[in-house]
């Protein structure tokens, strides 16, 4: 098995380009099992058989699942680049490296300052990508699968989640996971993916695409947890929940009065809003049913 | 904990550390030997008395019929005879088989049974003490909010009853409940947790420092600080004020940007559930009772809607553990 490395095609420019048109992904994939043993295994003369994109390598190697790939197309055009250039060390020869054009000859250490701002370019060129109309839909089939993972808050059934970056600037803050049903970030579960730049996805796309898609927003749900105890209510959270409800219903106010769809699982019912009140005004006379740790 | 003094090899300890079960505190055996902590427990579990005899690692006593049987077995032992050894082989095979499906049947619900009793045993003083332990050691996993930043989470359940759903975290600083990241938790039953020790352990402990992370006391093994001074704090509805929802609020709610613009609630894909992480910036705001009074100063009413008129509540100096009945000390605090 020639090591994955070794895949990348060094004396052969633009052989690919032969068989495969750009816009299609390709259909070999890489099977990658001995791809940390041979890390250093760069200048091994063997040749390889295989239509060999770094992308390709890139998006499937563990860790990664989060990118989709970037079309050539795109990567080729300068203007999509622009400022990379000061961002990226070796610049050209990491842009090389991406496009599958990399004919250098150097030692294993230059190599992997390239291999790393390889990677450092394709996240950059990422956060661009997937905000445009190709990649939104590459990135939308991801989320329909599932790919990026599923929300851990229980009231939110498991729905899809969407990678983000709480700063456009790398090196600031990991990727973090969006839930569209309850509107917050939360952590990745496995370290591989909280290594990941959050500049890498951007602070726009996953807002973005439920723009450009609005038939994907969930109904919201207005489902919560209330702790309880034996069954009562804990005087503290209840007080702090009556005062949040109050608040979403101020919004769904303001929404009704602007005739604006407020996109609530119950909505368009003023009947519910009233029972939400009338539960509260019970609430409120029963208060001593609340166990309230009083000072 | 009386059962770490018992052999290493005890039923309970050897179920408390089987993969999945890092969450379950160690019963102690005197409360499992208080009948009155399983009054009702028997018509919950098949098997209740095998179930419970399996737990407290009492060799099992045979019932009347199968005492009789043995005996005459061993009897038969004594005996030479060919027919008798195959016939007695027979026997013993099926007793074999018997033993062996009724030993994962008595298996099964000997863990049932525990988790019914873990579910109580959590709640009272000792087990509560136990779980705080545990609590401090970050054993129970963070919260995966961002903005809660890996603040430590307890295991609750959304129902009493078995069998309804798996084991969650309840996160004290956002107030709500999330799954277990390992899928190794979702074989574990939240009627085991409960409803009620989440809400419970934030009444019993009101001097935890609940914004403090997982990895630091981690890191610097469990030195209690912050509540160092715990004579004037700000108190609301009966709790710290810094310690309800220390992870919600302004700052701490995720606002939707697109190329650094706000998206507008009136847009059809604008922000919705900003009300679920909210929290008053002043959060005297919620004093109801407080709020209440001024406005029916003449009024009975108010002033008996807790029993105590809520100014004689802040004139009273705070008693020792919020007035908790039951005053459990933080671990290595006070």
């Amino acid at each position: 098995m020639p090591s994955l490395l070794t895949q990348i095609p060094k004396h052969t420019k633009y052989r690919h380009r032969l068989h495969l048109p750009a816009q299609d992904p390709p259909a070999v994939r890489y099977i990658l099992p001995i791809q940390a043993a041979n890390m250093d295994d760069f200048n091994s003369e063997t040749d390889s058989d295989y239509a060999s994109y770094w992308r390709d390598w890139f998006i499937s190697s563990r860790g990664n699942e989060y990118f989709c790939e970037i079309d050539e197309d795109y990567l080729t055009d300068r203007f999509n680049l622009t400022g990379l250039n000061t961002e990226v060390q070796y610049y050209q020869y990491a842009l090389d490296l991406v496009t599958d054009v990399f004919d250098l000859d150097c030692d294993d250490d230059m190599r992997e300052t390239i291999e790393k701002s390889a990677r450092h370019l394709y996240g950059l060129v990422h956060a661009r990508y997937i905000v445009t109309t190709r990649g939104l839909s590459k990135m939308l089939d991801k989320y329909k699968k599932a790919d990026f993972g599923k929300c851990p808050r229980v009231m939110c059934k498991s729905h899809p989640l969407l990678p983000m970056g709480q700063s456009d600037n790398p090196n600031v803050k990991a990727v973090k996971l969006y839930c569209a049903r309850c509107e917050d970030i939360y952590n990745p579960k496995s370290s591989r993916h909280s290594a990941i730049d959050g500049a890498y996805f951007g602070t726009s796309f996953h807002n973005i695409i439920f723009q450009v898609y609005p038939a994907l927003i969930p109904t919201k749900s207005t489902e919560r947890y209330i702790p309880r105890i034996y069954g009562f209510k804990v005087h503290a959270p209840a007080a702090l929940i009556r005062w949040q409800n109050g608040e979403k219903d101020d919004l769904r106010k303001r929404l009704r009065k602007l005739e604006i769809d407020s996109g609530f699982a119950d909505d368009g019912e003023i009947d519910a809003e009233d029972t939400e009140d009338e539960d509260a005004m019970i609430e409120g006379t029963q208060e001593g049913g609340e166990i309230a740790n009083q000072a | 904990m009386s059962s770490s003094s018992g052999s290493p090899e005890s039923w309970i300890s050897s179920f408390c550390s089987l993969l999945g079960h890092e969450y379950f505190a160690e019963i102690s055996e005197d409360f499992i030997e208080d009948d009155f902590n399983l009054t009702g427990l028997n018509s919950q579990v098949a098997m209740y008395k095998e179930a419970l005899e399996m737990i407290l690692d009492v060799e099992p006593e045979e019932d009347e019929d199968d005492d009789e049987d043995e005996e005459e077995e061993e009897g038969d032992e004594s005996i030479e005879g060919e027919e008798r050894i195959t016939r007695n082989r027979a026997a013993a095979d099926r007793r074999h088989q018997r033993i062996a499906s009724d030993l994962t049947i008595t298996e099964s619900s000997a863990e049932m049974l525990y988790g019914l009793i873990h579910q109580r045993f959590i709640c009272s003083r000792a087990g509560i003490q136990q779980m705080s332990e545990k609590y401090e050691l970050a054993h129970f996993g963070v919260c995966p909010r961002t903005f809660c930043d890996q603040v430590r989470t307890l295991p609750v359940g959304t129902s009493d009853v078995p069998g309804v759903d798996t084991v969650k975290l309840f996160c004290p600083s956002c107030l709500d409940i999330y799954v277990p990241p390992n899928s190794r938790f979702q074989t574990v039953d939240g009627a085991f947790f409960g409803r009620t020790f989440g809400p419970l352990f934030l009444l019993t402990f009101p001097e935890y420092d609940l914004s403090r992370k997982g990895q630091d006391v981690i890191g610097t093994g469990r030195s209690g600080t912050a509540a160092a001074d715990s004579g004037e704090r700000e108190k609301i509805n009966g709790m710290n004020a810094h310690n309800l929802a220390p992870g919600l609020g302004k700052g701490k709610v995720y606002e939707p940007k697109i190329y650094g613009f706000k998206v507008s609630e009136r847009a059809r894909s604008g922000p919705r559930m900003g009300w679920l992480r909210k929290r008053p910036a002043d959060i005297q705001e919620l004093d109801e009772a407080a709020h209440f009074h001024p406005d029916n100063e003449n009024s009975d009413e108010g002033s008996t809607i807790n029993g105590i008129s809520s100014r004689h509540r802040h004139a009273k100096a705070p008693r020792q553990n919020g007035g908790s009945p039951m005053s459990v000390v933080t671990n290595g605090e006070i």
